[in-house]
């Protein structure tokens, strides 16, 4: 059985250690807050201007002056601090943050990521998806492995407008666990029931031993 | 001197022109200047270039300009929460210049602070980095990006003193300290205006220097996504 929204942001909660400064992006990567280690502390940043985000609040208790990245209520925790976006993205770019956790469109096998734009079709923009992966140390991509159409979304080379270049180091489907390494990608792990044989099948980009 | 008005309209008399570039603070709906984006609505000032992270959305925020066509230009990076914005965009109504979020938010810092370009890391590789000046430091590739400097800044915070040393409330900072620095004028809206003195000093996050005119008024602070927790 593939992994499900739910077991995909479990397994990448996994890739958190101890003491982690972390941002979490827009979609399936938020619901990974819910997945943290037992004993594993790490501090979540938004880049609209906050480390140490806490959980959604209990209802009634919504402050608009308190969002996350995806405009959602959001509480702060006794470690918390606010700065401003120029700050947010020093500390971004600066390579401060140990690891970002964020959703894809395409996949290429030497790492380039696309998640911002379909050209004359979607045009949301890239927020702060570009200057993350050129700034975080190591990059997590949480994603289906096939569109909506059944197609690949791990490619030899993306053919959607890039994020970033070569900035990709573990990509988390429903299928598995791959890893971006010389020549192509690496399964380390597939979902329990998924065989390599299937992740293979699935994976348009070159599959290396 | 006197910074304090006492409507959005008084504080923005004599600031608007046709055509003219203004920088705005907040983040989705989240700390924006609502009362001064409804004022530039009425004063009918049109072909305005923002710089802005979003758009808003249809009925708030710089949404409402939109639906007036008084915008001619954004410069944002993110602008999903609108669709008179895409269809506007996609008709080709309107210009847009996307900027990944960082980039934007360092081109106003560094044009408040005097730095007419800077090298960046983000966007080399990606259309962002096309006709851009490339240089390698220490093994590394960057590209140019421009500082920002704006006829107007449009900011919204929690707190002033008259003198207009503000302070931010929680996530409501975003953007509003850097779209202030980089205006030649900025106008503040805040939800209340002490005296100097109320303040302490060591809190304030923007020194008034930077601040030209301010008003009190009050905010309908629209929340995007309202997310719960069960209890």
């Amino acid at each position: 059985m593939p992994w499900d929204r739910n077991q995909m942001a479990a397994r990448a909660a996994q890739e958190l250690k101890d003491g982690m400064y972390v941002n979490l992006g827009i979609g399936i990567p938020t619901l990974v807050a819910n997945y943290i280690p037992e004993g594993v502390h790490v501090t979540l940043q938004s880049e609209n201007g906050m480390l140490g985000l806490g959980p959604f609040p209990l209802e009634g208790e919504e402050d608009p002056d308190l969002i996350n990245a995806g405009k959602q209520t959001i509480t702060e925790l006794a470690h918390s601090a606010y700065f401003d976006s120029a700050q947010s993205f020093g500390m971004i770019r600066g390579g401060k943050i140990a690891m970002a956790i964020l959703g894809a469109m395409e996949v290429s096998e030497n790492g380039d990521l696309a998640n911002w734009m379909i050209p004359g079709k979607l045009v949301k923009g890239m927020g702060g998806a570009m200057d993350l992966v050129a700034g975080v140390k190591r990059v997590v991509i949480v994603m289906d492995h096939t569109n909506k159409h059944g197609d690949s979304k791990l490619l030899k080379e993306c053919t959607l407008p890039l994020t970033g270049t070569g900035v990709v180091s573990r990509i988390i489907t429903n299928l598995g666990v791959l890893d971006v390494v010389e020549g192509g990608l690496k399964i380390v792990e597939c979902a329990e029931g998924v065989t390599e044989d299937e992740i293979r099948a699935a994976t348009e980009a070159t599959i290396v031993n | 001197m006197n910074k304090v008005y006492d409507s959005a309209a008084e504080a923005l008399d004599g600031l608007l022109f046709d055509g003219m570039f203004i920088a705005a603070g907040g983040f989705g709906l989240c700390g924006i200047p609502e009362l001064l984006i409804e004022a530039i609505k009425d004063a009918g000032t049109r072909d305005l270039t923002f710089a802005s992270n979003n758009a808003g959305v249809d009925d708030f925020g710089i949404g409402i300009l939109l639906q007036t066509r008084q915008v001619k230009k954004m410069i944002s990076s993110y602008v999903g929460e609108n669709a008179e914005f895409m269809r506007q965009y996609l008709s080709g109504e309107l210009e847009l210049e996307f900027n990944p979020q960082g980039t934007l938010a360092e081109r106003m810092r560094a044009g408040g602070c005097g730095i007419p370009g800077f090298y960046t890391k983000t966007g080399v590789g990606t259309q962002i980095a096309e006709g851009k000046e490339h240089k390698e430091f220490d093994g590394e590739t960057y590209i140019l990006e421009r500082g920002i400097v704006a006829d107007l800044s449009i900011v919204k915070a929690w707190k002033a003193d008259t003198t207009g040393n503000l302070v931010f409330r929680k996530t409501a900072r975003n953007f509003n300290p850097p779209a202030a620095m980089c205006g030649k004028v900025c106008v503040a809206e805040v939800e209340e205006i002490v005296e100097p003195g109320q303040l302490d000093p060591d809190k304030i996050h923007l020194p008034g220097i930077y601040v030209h005119r301010l008003i009190k008024g009050d905010h309908e602070k629209r929340i995007e996504q309202r997310t719960t927790r069960a209890a």
